[in-house]
């Protein structure tokens, strides 16, 4: 009779174990399988319409006229060149305000004023994209049509909002980042008489810097990747904004550019036949530009030890 | 000669006291060290004569600590004071760069910039750390990749390239196997011809084998403090005696 029910029981413990253990497996197959459905369709609509342009085409034409009766041109050029000088430029700006902020709230922030800066930079990182958007219609838009001309609509538009999008994200990851370095390592630089400033700069920013280039890459994910905001303020027109040489002039941060990903946004909702499968071009381009995004942090931080990551 | 003279030294975290009208002078190359069980204020104190209890929110120290004659907490910049009064901490703590930038860090911090002159320093240190002949090889490597007794005595070496007066030791040992163990307390015991040591330890053999004066801390307070022979063979306090015979702590 014992040995009947321990039987039983062992028997039942085993059918759960093993039900969970697939159920789990099921839960984290779910992630993963998203990604490579994503990647299937994307590319499997996307190659053949790269295929018909011509990649050369495709990726260095100057002329997005896709819905032309006659001849349609399907030159992605340009919406590259927004999407790259845009998120260079957002980027650099970004990561300094943001590094330096992280600092600021790691080593210098009074205790009173701490919580409720961080509060709002996390919350700054939750707001709806949507919602910047405004920000930039209401307040960015009239600043440059007022101090600059135009419309408003423009690259320099893009860049600033973009640069405010991903400040929170290169705050907070890398304050984490900074926060994870074991506090041996400035009170060790401390102790040999360097100033807080010297330790902070010469060996704690340092020891972070695989956290510090892993919020990088996220930020630069992010502004590669923004889509409504950027909609609401860059004016979407699909023409360069001055050649590489000529960049430098007001006119070229002040002309209206469209983003990869406003491209598809704005086109996908009437888009068919090739037009729409060059859409899904574009974003197979948009999709390698984020996988090398994500090698090169890979390369970046072969050598480095990533505290946030081991503790 | 003295190093160090602590006069009526009180020392609060917060509301919590975390010392009692500590009194001692610590002498010129000697070696000094504070015994006692955990939480009695050997490490606070020790802390406390560089300053490194600076970090800690709403610590507060009373009385006076004179660093030859003059008062670290009120005449003196706190970094001056730390390049005069260098630490060896607990766990090894070697910055992740190479095992030449750790120990040229100091100097470069203080201004010191010629090569041929942090080559000079980098071999000096290494070699009063006795750690020379293992390292040479290797200047360029991760300090991160030495052993735990090798990163020890790197720290040891990254704290003589700022050429202290005094070395200020937090249980240098205590993370350590039994041979690192033996190299540190050599290196120690050389290391007082050139400069005044203190060291805080958990290890009662330890103090007997390397100091020469030993200060016994209870709950804060300083119970007893004189040369090291005497503390442990005749000591003048029942509660010191119960403490290195083993009967607490």
């Amino acid at each position: 009779m014992d040995s009947a029910i321990q039987q039983k029981t062992s028997r039942r413990v085993r059918a759960i174990e093993v039900t969970t253990k697939i159920l789990f497996l099921v839960c984290s197959l779910v992630a993963a399988l998203t990604l490579l459905l994503i990647i299937f369709f994307i590319f499997s609509n996307g190659i053949p319409a790269i295929m018909e342009v011509g990649a050369i085409n495709f990726l260095t034409g100057r002329t997005w006229t896709p819905t032309h009766s006659t001849n349609p041109q399907f030159g992605m050029l340009p919406m590259l060149y927004a999407t790259f000088i845009s998120t260079i430029i957002a980027f650099i700006l970004g990561s300094k305000i943001g590094k330096w902020g992280a600092i600021y709230l790691m080593f210098f922030c009074p205790k009173k004023i701490y919580r409720p800066i961080k509060t709002m930079v996390e919350l700054l990182g939750g707001i709806p994209s949507v919602l910047y958007g405004f920000f930039g219609v209401a307040v960015i838009l009239p600043f440059i049509r007022n101090n600059f001309g135009g419309t408003g609509n423009s690259l320099l538009a893009a860049i600033i909002i973009l640069t405010m999008m991903i400040l929170p994200t290169i705050i907070n990851l890398g304050e984490a980042a900074i926060r994870a370095v074991p506090n041996h390592f400035y009170e060790g630089a401390l102790s040999l008489g360097a100033s807080k400033t010297e330790s902070i700069f010469k060996v704690v920013v340092p020891a972070a810097k695989g956290g510090i280039n892993g919020a990088y890459i996220l930020g630069i994910g992010r502004a590669v990747g923004e889509t409504m905001a950027v909609i609401m303020v860059a004016g979407n027109v699909s023409r360069m904004p001055g050649t590489l040489g000529d960049f430098f002039q007001t006119s070229t941060l002040l002309a209206p550019v469209r983003t990869l990903t406003s491209g598809i946004a704005m086109e996908m909702s009437y888009a068919s036949g090739l037009h729409r499968d060059t859409l899904f071009g574009i974003g197979v381009v948009l999709f390698i530009i984020i996988i090398s995004l994500n090698l090169t942090l890979a390369i970046l931080n072969r050598n480095q030890t990533n505290y946030a990551k081991e503790s | 000669m003295t190093a160090f003279e602590i006069n009526n030294v009180n020392l609060f975290y917060s509301d919590f006291q975390a010392l009692h009208d500590v009194n001692l002078k610590v002498n010129k190359h000697e070696i000094t060290a504070f015994i006692g069980p955990s939480g009695c204020g050997k490490s606070t104190l020790l802390r406390a004569l560089n300053r490194m209890n600076d970090l800690i929110d709403g610590c507060r120290v009373e009385g006076e600590v004179l660093l030859n004659g003059v008062d670290i907490y009120k005449e003196m910049d706190v970094n001056v004071l730390r390049k005069r009064v260098g630490m060896v901490f607990q766990k090894p703590n070697p910055f992740p760069m190479s095992v030449y930038d750790n120990i040229a860090y100091g100097p470069r911090v203080h201004g010191i910039k010629s090569k041929p002159q942090l080559n000079e320093i980098v071999e000096r240190c290494l070699r009063d750390a006795a750690i020379w002949d293992e390292v040479k090889d290797r200047l360029k490597k991760s300090a991160l990749s030495l052993s735990g007794g090798q990163q020890q005595r790197l720290c040891i070496a990254r704290s003589l390239a700022v050429q202290p007066d005094v070395l200020l030791m937090d249980e240098p040992t205590s993370a350590l196997d039994p041979i690192s163990t033996a190299k540190i307390e050599e290196l120690v015991i050389q290391l007082k011809k050139q400069y005044t040591v203190v060291i805080v330890t958990h290890n009662m053999q330890q103090a007997t084998r390397i100091s020469d004066n030993t200060g016994f801390f209870l709950m804060g307070e300083m119970i007893e403090y004189g040369k090291t022979s005497d503390i442990f063979s005749v000591p003048s306090d029942k509660r010191t005696e119960d403490y290195i015979t083993g009967r607490f702590g």
